[in-house]
């Protein structure tokens, strides 16, 4: 029996928390939007999103196969990333001579870790569910112990972005300069891109892995096209990743078709909506500007 | 082994999928397009998802869809750029269109076919039917083809594109049906190893082939050669451990060639260094 909304929109609240599952999905998912929110409004400074796509990729292989040995997938999403991150932080590390082998050489090592995690489901017997609540998310995978995993992950982090934040950001936007003024940006990029790694792992658990720009990136993109103050698009980066979350999870619970879909629909349409408010207020901009 | 009717049906599209692969993949990555091919591995994804969703063929879907992100893209022009935010939030999105029509396409159905979904992911050359191998092998030639009669302008645009403007070759209309061949090659190749594996067979075997050789011709040839070794040792193996799904096989074996070719050429440098730092040192004690 499909639920329905109604028009009482506290009703619909009470219908919404009704049950355990969706109490533990809107606890994680709150979890993951503050945290997304966070570490993908550094991604996107750094220029860091195709890193956030890589790691991610490699995620899948690590819940896949942790499924498949019986351990929650969770934990093999955030190992298979922190490790992930470990490694691109010491391949970044060495001068390439070949920017192009490189991309190559990173496409070949994505395509051979998707193949492990659909080598890993196949041999698991809930091979089709499995697929997809890891790639395109789920709403009724989340228990209580991994509520209080994403809740450990993401205190640690938040921690660890406080005390690094002021320098990171320095780091980011000029690190010639922030290592003149003795900032160790080399120590930073290695603690940031494990921190990226735990971020996508915990934004996959509820978003999925093939999807999980639609926390970690759009919501922090259209925070950055609305104001170029830093704090503030943090905190705009949170609330709209938090609206992200909570509305397609909502809507999600009262339709049949998958969450991953709302996630991502509304972080496109967030960030076409805030790339159209920057070109229209350049716009007027450029009217005021030229009276004459 | 020849003796199935599926192992004849996926030899004969997987060889020719292969060989396109090789040949397009051979250009994806002297051009540094491979987002180009990841792009359109999920424009595929969601095409021809769209398509069975609708009642139509999924195939249908999967080239209509690709031949399109080819010409959007190919209109972009250089303004596409691999790492740009604003392509990856796009993408995702596309990502996601594709799961919500695998689920109208599975609630609109018996549930028995949530498997549509995975075969469009990670391919399914097995349960490949005659007749959709030979338009596979039909269509695969028809683009290596292509690709070979396009081979000597697309070698010099590729490596020197602003020379080869100013002798008069039309740079952006190889751009843009290089996309459109790309786009082709991305629908077959989804077919064999699935959407998400494409780079298995469109880049890695080319990177292999450019790190063994500098020379384009060979190293064109070279590609189209592993990739096909790669296709072939990958559906024998399938055979042999029927368990083990046969795209996971094609990408691993093309992904062993290249990390050996890589271990090998590490090895050897450092014999090479070696060597010489010997000669020079013996140089320096003669003198």
């Amino acid at each position: 029996m499909q639920p329905q909304p109604s028009l009482d929109l506290w009703a619909d609240v009470e219908q919404l928390l009704a049950f355990h599952f969706m109490q533990n999905a809107f606890a994680g998912g709150t979890v993951v939007a503050v945290l997304s929110g966070v570490v993908g409004y550094f991604t996107v400074t750094r220029g860091q999103t195709f890193a956030a796509h890589a790691l991610s990729q490699v995620g899948f292989p690590g819940a896949a196969g942790a499924a498949l040995v019986g351990a929650s997938p969770l934990l093999g999403l955030l190992a298979f990333c922190a490790v992930a991150a470990l490694g691109i932080a010491a391949l970044a590390g060495r001068p390439t001579q070949n920017q192009r082998f490189a991309t190559a050489a990173i496409g070949s090592v994505l395509a051979f870790a998707l193949a492990l995690g659909f080598l890993f489901a196949s041999l698991y017997p809930g091979f089709v569910e499995t697929v997809f609540s890891v790639l395109f998310g789920t709403l009724i995978g989340i228990t209580d112990t991994q509520v209080l995993v994403l809740l450990i992950v993401a205190a640690a982090v938040l921690a660890v972005m406080t005390a690094i934040g002021r320098p990171l950001f320095f780091a980011s936007v000029d690190p010639d300069v922030a290592s003149a003024r003795g900032v160790r940006v080399r120590l930073l990029a290695v603690v940031f891109l494990l921190v990226l790694g735990l971020a996508v792992a915990a934004s996959a658990s509820i978003t999925g892995t093939l999807l999980v720009f639609a926390l970690l990136v759009a919501p922090a993109a259209a925070a950055q096209q609305i104001t170029p103050r830093p704090g503030l698009g943090i905190v705009l980066s949170v609330v709209l990743a938090l609206a992200v979350t909570w509305l397609g999870l909502s809507i999600a619970y009262f339709s049949v078709y998958p969450v991953g879909f709302y996630v991502t629909s509304l972080g496109f349409a967030v960030y076409l909506i805030a790339r159209a408010v920057r070109y229209g207020r350049g716009f007027a901009l450029r009217r005021t500007a030229v009276p004459a | 082994m020849f003796s199935n009717d599926f192992i004849d049906n996926a030899f004969l599209a997987g060889t020719f999928i292969a060989i396109a692969a090789g040949l397009a993949g051979y250009f994806v990555v002297l051009r540094n397009q491979v987002f180009v091919a990841d792009a359109q591995s999920h424009v595929a994804f969601t095409g021809a998802l769209a398509a069975v969703a609708a009642g139509g063929d999924a195939a249908l879907g999967l080239f209509g869809a690709t031949i399109a992100g080819s010409l959007v893209m190919g209109a972009l022009g250089g303004r596409a750029r691999g790492r740009d935010v604003a392509i990856g939030v796009t993408f995702a999105w596309i990502l996601g269109l594709g799961a919500l029509f695998l689920t109208l396409y599975t609630t609109s159905r018996s549930a028995s076919n949530g498997a549509a979904g995975v075969t469009i992911l990670f391919g399914s050359i097995f349960g490949i039917t005659t007749a959709r191998a030979f338009i596979a092998a039909g269509v695969g030639a028809a683009v290596s083809l292509a690709t070979l009669a396009l081979a000597r302008p697309l070698v010099f645009s590729s490596v020197d594109p602003d020379v080869a403007a100013a002798r008069g070759l039309p740079v952006r209309t190889l751009g843009l049906a290089f996309m459109v061949i790309v786009g082709v090659t991305v629908g077959e190749a989804v077919q064999a190893i699935g959407a998400l594996l494409i780079f298995g067979l469109l880049v890695t075997p080319p990177l292999t082939a450019q790190l063994l050789t500098a020379r384009p011709y060979a190293a064109l040839a070279l590609s189209a050669a592993l990739s096909v070794a790669s296709m072939w040792a990958g559906l024998t193996l399938s055979y042999v451990l029927p368990r083990i799904p046969p795209s996971f096989l094609v990408v691993a074996v093309a992904f062993a060639a290249y990390l050996v070719v890589v271990v090998a050429g590490a090895i050897r440098g450092r014999y090479a260094q070696k060597v010489s730092g010997n000669a020079r040192s013996e140089r320096i004690a003669a003198t």
